[in-house]
């Protein structure tokens, strides 16, 4: 899940981690009033979406610029009105852009230097990494390749969390001295604190900067949360924007099928997630281009398989559909059934390949042939997949 | 032999009652594996399908029946504690079937297990195989979800990170007349107790395990170590296969650990590191038992 970059500052506010003064505002007279309440100087007003590039991104009414620089409230107020309410796009959204909904109305901050700073989960040893790095404001993983020299890695034990002597340690390396050492002492203990009580798999601050008047403050930042602890975080799931997810993604999980929209043409529908992933490149394997990525579970109802299908449907991009199906304890005749309600009640038009196999397939295959629909069985998943190829690219 | 788990295993569930660890229980009785305690804290003294005790605690299943290894179908929020039970309650092997344990849960477990003489397999896996001599393999030893008719006896290992692809390897194998020593599911997150490499080292001194198929998939680097150690010290043929060639980067493609970041853990790379280490790709999933075949033949 991914948030705004108000709603980080909102939680380096709650955890005492300190960020560029500012708020959010949500018209172009709340943008007036934020900015009344800040310090006289440069403002900076940040057009929210999640995508990347905003500040080289142009708003289709033509205004340029989704990131601005402006020195009256005024003025604050006349910018949020050419950027709420409009689309704008950047290299990330794609040419249809994302409607600006929300602004952030900040004061604007003098850099004296940039830096980098992250945690997240090390999978090869299972504990959280700190990295460091006096390389800010460009891309961590350039600076890895080309100076890798000027990279800090630092384990914590998940017990102790992150020790004085650590955030010292990291403070030194990124030349941080006197009145600034104490500083990044606070700011690196609190933000590892709000890593873990907020169940964080990545925080990236990039970059995290010192004002010429001698402030650190993370400027901006990435977060990445658990999905599997959302559980238990009401106030991270509060923060879910569906507008900034696709359609098609948001329809699914109202289903709790995980379904995750690519941009080809063939649709898959799948039991097991390796399955699904091995399924979407045999498509490709067989000169097609997946749709989408989508796992039913093992334990996948006749709703559900028809809840696919219609999400399925309604994505005008898929001109065919690949079922592959192992049921290993799951009853193959269970899914045919689901499979033939579904496309009867959606009045299937396009072609659809079903590879079934395990437990009770004989059945299944038998209430496919039945069904009185048009669709052909692959005998394995090459077969099903050259099958959908081939019968796409003949309707085409 | 086999590795980890024999048929004669005696195997507890923690979550027995529960629906998900009801339905498989009774599948692994039905196949004939030594399911001999269930485990439900405030349940204990009933019995679960007429023979299997019921225990309020892992501990004092353990004293009374003797099992050696459990399987966890616990919901999410109680699995790290259902997996530091059977650990303290000194289990050879601890398997843990449940799907979407926090990251930080898992990392504190894995952190408290070290030293102890518990081997810990998954989290979010399918668990364990090893076939029996019966009819389509009754009389293994099933510990988790996987469907225990597909397999059979013989001498192939299976090592994967997902259910349904091992699944079909399994059945291409038997289809084909190869059976199968023991098939593991190391699950698909991103923190787990057992590696493909841990597994590969226990097939390459099992006397019964020939030849091995490992089952990959993008996100981290745990594919490349195992095939970095294969090409010096494995001396049995093994096939590869990695699935999510076609998955965008930075997105989560249903496991929490398949996921390709900052151009690290691409199916590409890893393929090219299976194939260094001398491993047989196979180019599809339909491809697997005969890439070993190849592989056997070479």
């Amino acid at each position: 899940m991914n948030i705004h970059e108000f709603q980080a500052r909102e939680l380096f506010a709650e955890f005492g981690v300190a960020t560029q003064p500012g708020s959010v505002a949500n018209t172009p007279t709340e943008a007036e009033t934020v900015a009344t309440g800040l310090n006289q100087g440069k403002l900076v007003i940040k057009a929210q979406i999640h995508a990347g590039g905003r500040g080289k991104g142009t708003f289709k009414n033509g205004f340029k610029g989704g990131v601005h620089l402006c020195d009256t409230p005024a003025e604050a107020k006349d910018l949020a009105s050419k950027m709420l309410g409009q689309v704008l796009v950047t290299h990330q959204t794609g040419p249809e852009g994302k409607e600006v909904g929300k602004i952030f109305v900040g004061e604007a901050v003098d850099i004296a230097r940039e830096l980098y700073f992250a945690i997240l989960i090390d999978r090869a040893t299972s504990v959280p990494v700190v990295i460091a790095s006096t390389e800010g404001g460009v891309d961590i993983e350039t600076v890895a390749e080309k100076t890798p020299e000027k990279i800090l890695r630092l384990s914590i034990n998940p017990f102790l969390g992150i020790m004085p002597y650590q955030t010292r340690l990291i403070a030194a390396s990124l030349g941080l001295t006197g009145p600034l050492m104490n500083q990044a002492s606070k700011l690196f203990t609190n933000l590892y604190r709000l890593f873990i009580e907020r169940d964080c798999s990545m925080v990236e601050v990039n970059p995290l900067v010192v004002t010429t008047d001698g402030r650190l403050m993370a400027l901006d930042a990435k977060f990445n949360f658990d999905d599997n602890a959302l559980y238990r975080q009401p106030s991270i799931v509060a923060m879910r924007d569906v507008t900034e997810e696709d359609p098609r993604e948001v329809e699914a999980s109202k289903h709790s099928l995980n379904y995750i929209g690519l941009d080809g043409n063939i649709a898959c529908l799948v039991n097991g997630a390796g399955l699904a992933m091995a399924t979407m490149d045999i498509i490709q394997h067989a000169g097609g281009s997946p749709a989408n990525f989508l796992d039913v579970g093992g334990g996948a109802t006749r709703e559900q398989v028809a809840s696919a299908f219609r999400i399925i449907l309604a994505d005008s991009r898929v001109k065919g559909i690949l079922v592959n199906i192992f049921g290993g304890i799951m009853d193959c005749d269970v899914i045919a059934n689901g499979i033939v309600e579904a496309a009867k009640e959606t009045g299937l038009s396009i072609p659809l390949v079903v590879r079934l196999e395990g437990n009770n397939v004989e059945a299944g295959k038998k209430t496919l042939a039945e069904s009185g629909l048009k669709l052909e069985s692959g005998e394995n998943i090459l077969d099903a997949a050259n099958r959908i190829v081939a019968a796409v690219k003949a309707a085409a | 032999m086999s590795i980890l788990v024999t048929p004669e295993t005696k195997v507890l569930i923690q979550g027995i009652t529960g629906s998900f660890g009801a339905r498989h229980a009774k599948l692994s009785l039905e196949y004939g594996t030594k399911v001999v305690a269930g485990v439900t804290p405030g349940k204990g003294g009933q019995l679960f399908e007429s023979q299997v005790p019921i225990f309020d605690t892992v501990d004092q299943a353990v004293r009374e029946t003797g099992a050696t290894v459990s399987a966890i179908f616990v919901p999410p929020p109680f699995a790290a504690d259902a997996i530091l039970e059977g650990v303290a309650a000194g289990l050879d092997l601890v398997v843990a079937i449940t799907e979407g344990i926090p990251v930080i849960d898992m990392m504190k477990v894995k952190e408290a297990m070290k030293g102890s003489k518990t081997r810990l397999i998954g989290p979010n896996c399918p668990g364990l195989v090893t076939p029996g001599t019966g009819e389509k393999s009754h009389g293994g030893c099933r510990i988790g979800i996987a469907p225990g008719y597909i397999h059979k006896k013989g001498n192939v290992g299976v090592v994967s990170r997902s259910g349904t692809l091992t699944y079909e390897a399994v059945w291409q194998l038997t289809t084909r007349g190869y059976g199968q020593s023991t098939c593991v599911g190391i699950g698909g997150d991103p923190i787990n107790g057992t590696s493909h490499l841990d597994i590969l080292k226990m097939f390459n001194e099992d006397p019964e395990t020939e030849a091995i198929i490992m089952i990959g998939e993008i996100g981290g680097t745990a594919e490349e170590e195992a095939a970095a150690w294969a090409a010096q010290h494995c001396t049995k043929p093994i096939a590869g296969f990695i699935a999510g060639a076609t998955a965008p980067e930075g997105r989560r493609m249903g496991h929490a650990g398949a996921i390709v970041s900052g151009g690290q853990g691409t199916a590409a790379g890893k393929i090219a590191a299976l194939r260094a280490a001398g491993i047989e790709i196979a180019e599809t999933p339909s491809d697997m038992a005969d890439a070993l075949i190849r592989r056997m033949k070479r």
